[in-house]
């Protein structure tokens, strides 16, 4: 066997007894999440208590920033697959044309 | 294979009217009950507009393909899928993002949201068939696209006949004069913005198409 | 060959095979038990109105064992390898999608003939208090769900990864029907009066969904299967 497996085996059995008693404490010394009632209806702004009343700006930043980081992700993707399919299309052609010729 | 003609004139075009986008924005009015948060809106609705207009793209392309046979259209078809999928998260994401603000929850139940998720995960699928399905997937791609776009008034009465009998609020802010300019200025350079993607996504495929062509030709 | 003899002929076949080793048909109702028992470990508690979660967990149930049931018995057919048989044979394609929509749903129906009294039973839900209006919502659901999942499993059947793009295509596309069937379940069992017209709604877009399902399944079965 090679030696570096069963350095690993041993590591993944300490990790599995370790677990067990692991488990069990963060368990038991979980408190409860804070409850907070669901919203369905739109609630005015003012009506909201302080901690709810979120700021505007973090949201609006975020939300342009999703859009402007896909929308870029996306045609950043395109032009390097463009990229990979010319470079196949140039070898494809130069072999066949090596065929031809 | 060059693009064609049109395409530089309108990229210019589109980046004039995204770069101003923002200023348009920053000058729209500002909406009494949700405030600044409720200007996501301006990319937000349009992002689903792409979403749709691909879906709708992909599903006819889609019965093109599958009527036809037509290569071209099975590449405008992975084209729609694409578009949808891409700008329906961006909507999935700031759609949420608005939300949380103005109805203090990540995500409500309606007829809008549910649709909207329900056609992309539908796309979503048609993109993973496409990938992992291995030879010949193009034509139950076709159909998945078709089925897709067939369902959405299916969806559409079941999640609304669902949800308003348990009827929940939710509000979407009807436009004033002012942001009016602005939303259809938006609106528009997304659906350019699309035009522009697409050409670029079908010239791809029209070259994958081509490289794979020519490989089997080498293999003869 | 006429229409109907061949869809005779397809089930027939199906049904022998079927009958004579029950493979798919005890293996899929045991999955569907099985199914219904873990949603009840994970829904039901003390002082919870038990009868919410019933519509819903049968027919997540029936939903996954019909993916399931779907998925073998094309897998039956890769492995004799009769679809390339009866593709080739000179029978009206359609036929043969009808065929397989049949068996797929009679082999459902079998299974939900378990599965509905056992929810009944588990739940408290009076399931067969309007029995008819029930087996209604069960059978245009599993119809509708049958007929999207028999033409996509009959063309993944080449494909990688068909075991789980079945599920990824059909889940998104059969939303309407699990809806449908969950509500005018729902309605059905509501206290203290159980809300027929409703359950009557929830039935006309099943069936409505299943017509066109089936309709758009037919005319895009021919072009899928020729290569």
């Amino acid at each position: 066997m090679v030696p570096g497996r069963s350095r690993w085996r041993a590591v993944l059995l300490w990790i599995l007894l370790a677990a067990g008693p692991a488990a069990h404490v963060s368990l038991s010394a979980q408190e409860q999440p804070p409850k907070r009632p669901a919203q369905d209806e739109f609630v005015p702004l003012s009506e909201l208590p302080p901690q709810e009343q979120l700021p505007a700006a973090p949201l609006l930043i975020a939300a342009y920033s999703v859009a402007w980081i896909v929308v870029a992700g996306y045609l950043f993707s395109i032009w390097r697959r463009m990229g990979r399919v010319e470079q196949e299309l140039a070898e494809v052609s130069r072999r066949l044309q090596q065929r031809r010729s | 294979m060059a693009m064609p003609r049109w395409f530089a004139p309108l990229t210019v075009v589109v980046a004039a009217m995204f770069a101003y986008a923002p200023i348009s924005i920053a000058n729209a009015p500002i909406e009494s009950t949700m405030l600044l948060v409720q200007k996501i809106f301006y990319f937000h609705v349009p992002s689903w507009f792409v979403m749709f207009s691909g879906a709708f793209l992909c599903a006819g392309a889609s019965v093109r393909y599958l009527t036809k046979g037509s290569r071209e259209a099975d590449h405008y078809a992975i084209t729609g899928a694409e578009l949808a999928v891409v700008f329906g998260l961006i909507g999935l994401i700031t759609g949420p993002l608005w939300g949380r603000k103005a109805w203090g929850v990540w995500w409500q139940w309606d007829v809008k949201l549910t649709l909207a998720l329900v056609v992309w995960l539908s796309f979503v699928a048609y993109l993973l068939l496409r990938r992992f399905g291995g030879p010949g997937s193009e034509k139950l791609a076709a159909a998945v696209g078709i089925f897709g776009a067939v369902n959405i008034p299916f969806v559409y009465y079941s999640v609304n006949w669902w949800r308003t009998i348990h009827p929940k609020t939710s509000v979407v802010p009807t436009l004033g004069p002012g942001m009016r300019g602005t939303f259809w200025f938006c609106t528009l350079a997304f659906m350019l913005l699309m035009v522009l993607i697409a050409a670029m996504r079908v010239r791809l495929e029209r070259h994958r198409a081509l490289v794979n062509d020519l490989y089997l030709e080498l293999e003869d | 060959m006429s229409f109907l003899r061949t869809i005779l002929l397809v089930l027939r076949k199906d049904l022998v095979v079927e009958l004579r080793s029950g493979e798919i048909l005890y293996t899929t109702a045991f999955f569907a038990v099985s199914c219904v028992l873990v949603f009840a470990f994970g829904f039901v508690r003390e002082g919870r109105d038990l009868q919410d979660v019933a519509p819903g967990i049968l027919w997540i149930a029936i939903a996954f064992s019909g993916t399931l049931a779907l998925g073998r018995t094309f897998e039956r057919e890769r492995q004799s390898e009769t679809l390339r048989a009866l593709i080739v044979a000179p029978v009206d394609r359609p036929a043969l999608y009808l065929a397989k929509l049949i068996g797929v749903t009679t082999l459902m129906a079998a299974v939900e003939l378990l599965i509905v009294p056992l929810a009944a039973l588990l739940f408290d839900a009076p399931l067969f208090r309007h029995a008819l209006m029930t087996a209604a919502l069960l059978a245009a659901g599993t119809v509708g769900f049958s007929a999207v999942g028999t033409l996509f499993a009959a063309m993944l059947v080449r494909a990688r990864s068909r075991d789980v793009l079945l599920p990824i295509l059909l889940y998104p596309l059969t939303v309407p029907v699990i809806i449908a069937g969950v509500r005018g379940t729902a309605a059905l069992l509501q206290q203290p009066e159980p809300d027929l017209a409703i359950a009557r709604m929830w039935l006309s877009l099943m069936v409505s969904f299943d017509v066109v399902f089936i309709t758009l399944a037919l005319w895009t079965f021919e072009p899928l299967m020729t290569d």
